[in-house]
């Protein structure tokens, strides 16, 4: 199964992002095999519609599950309609919100967990 | 004559500058753009004779003639579009209302419906002829509203146009095709940040300006030595006055009162007539 994970960095090791429109990365993982790809969010400085665009480019890419830390309503909206899980709250490593998706201790949620411009402040510190 | 009046930094006396130069002069017409927050309407107390309706345009996806392509979300720049294998869907209120959606689509399955997003109001008052635009309430797509207000523009009169605060696309489309703007400042280490960032989108637009300096006395001189250093004329000074400011919250435009700064707003104009 594919998953998108929001990412700080372009690798399996590093954190997960707290933002899902305004991520610099997608890791896209294979959950069965932990072979990965990285993809950049073109929507980081998009004006308006980040969480839009940002759905769109893992819809494209045939994800399953985005894992993320945080997810706006018009990002949940098109997610939910596309019928990808959306899974939040997700922190450490990619490698280890990965697993723990996997050994079912995280859960998709049916709600945003944020409202519209979240990511859009100043960056926030880890694990805040 | 098109003369906008302009700040960048809100509650800088843009209005108080508009309305005590429009009654003023003769044969004159006021827009007020700041279809946010208008408050021209509240110094002139005008008979409203009209309300107009402004509505936007947006994409409405016919589902039997989608194929989901997703050419229309690629063209989109304003992410107004998610098309997903099985599913198309639109957010109007990031729309700008282009019709490039309706054009790229090669199936011909996009068609175009009406929200509304405010209205413009007309009337008179003091010889005044004035339009406004009332924005609703949580409404992000302020510049149809502005564009529709000044729509109304008659090109026989003095028109003056009162800007919305900030430097963005509002302010844009208010100055847009103005032949000169006033700005309106304070001598404060805010009106001074606030104004170099207004100069710079003026000097990208094109237009000559000149400057305000309203409540004149308070802060410092270094709005005058950037204004000296730019070679930007200051076209009035209007002193921190206690008579000023008590006509102001009452709601009274201060010429009303003070007839002697209506030959000041007048020369104003003239300097304003030889400078554009």
């Amino acid at each position: 199964m594919k998953i998108g994970v929001s990412a700080s960095a372009a690798s399996l090791d590093s954190k997960v992002d707290s933002r899902f429109g305004r991520c610099p990365y997608f890791v896209i993982v294979d959950s069965e095999t932990m072979g990965y790809n990285v993809v950049t969010n073109d929507s980081t400085s998009a004006a308006h519609g980040a969480g839009i665009q940002a759905a769109q480019t893992v819809v494209n890419l045939g994800v399953e599950v985005v894992i993320t830390g945080n997810v706006g309503p018009n990002a949940f909206n098109v997610l939910n309609a596309t019928g990808i899980k959306v899974v939040t709250g997700a922190s450490g490593t990619i490698k280890e919100a990965v697993n723990q998706y996997n050994n079912g201790e995280l859960q998709a949620v049916s709600n945003p967990t944020v409202g519209g411009h979240f990511g859009m402040g100043q960056r926030r510190g880890q694990g805040q | 004559m098109i003369i906008t009046v302009a700040s960048g930094k809100g509650g800088t006396g843009k209005t108080t500058v508009a309305v005590n130069l429009a009654l003023s002069l003769e044969n004159v017409q006021l827009l007020d753009c700041d279809v946010e927050e208008p408050n021209s309407h509240i110094l002139l107390q005008p008979t409203i004779s009209e309300t107009q309706p402004v509505f936007t345009k947006y994409p409405v996806i016919s589902e039997e003639l989608c194929v989901h392509c997703g050419t229309c979300s690629k063209f989109c720049k304003f992410n107004a579009l998610f098309v997903a294998p099985k599913t198309a869907m639109v957010f109007p209120e990031l729309c700008h209302s282009c019709g490039g959606c309706m054009l790229v689509c090669p199936k011909q399955a996009i068609s175009e419906k009406q929200r509304k997003i405010g209205v413009i109001k007309k009337g008179e008052a003091k010889n005044v002829e004035l339009v406004y635009g009332e924005l609703n309430v949580g409404e992000a797509m302020a510049v149809p509203l502005i564009k529709a207000v000044k729509n109304e523009l008659k090109l026989n009169k003095t028109v003056i146009i009162d800007a919305p605060p900030g430097t963005a696309c509002s302010l844009v489309a208010s100055v847009h095709k103005t032949d000169y703007c006033i700005l309106v400042t304070e001598p404060t280490p805010f009106g001074l940040h606030d104004l170099k960032i207004t100069v710079q989108v003026l000097k990208d637009l094109q237009v000559p300006m000149g400057v305000v300096i309203n409540r004149a006395g308070v802060g410092d001189k270094k709005v005058y030595d950037y204004c000296k250093n730019e070679n930007i004329p200051i076209l009035m000074e209007i002193p921190y006055s206690k008579e000023i400011a008590e006509m102001y919250s009452r709601g009274v435009p201060f010429v009303e009162k003070m007839p002697e700064w209506k030959q000041e707003f007048q020369n104003m104009a003239k300097t304003i007539q030889r400078r554009k």
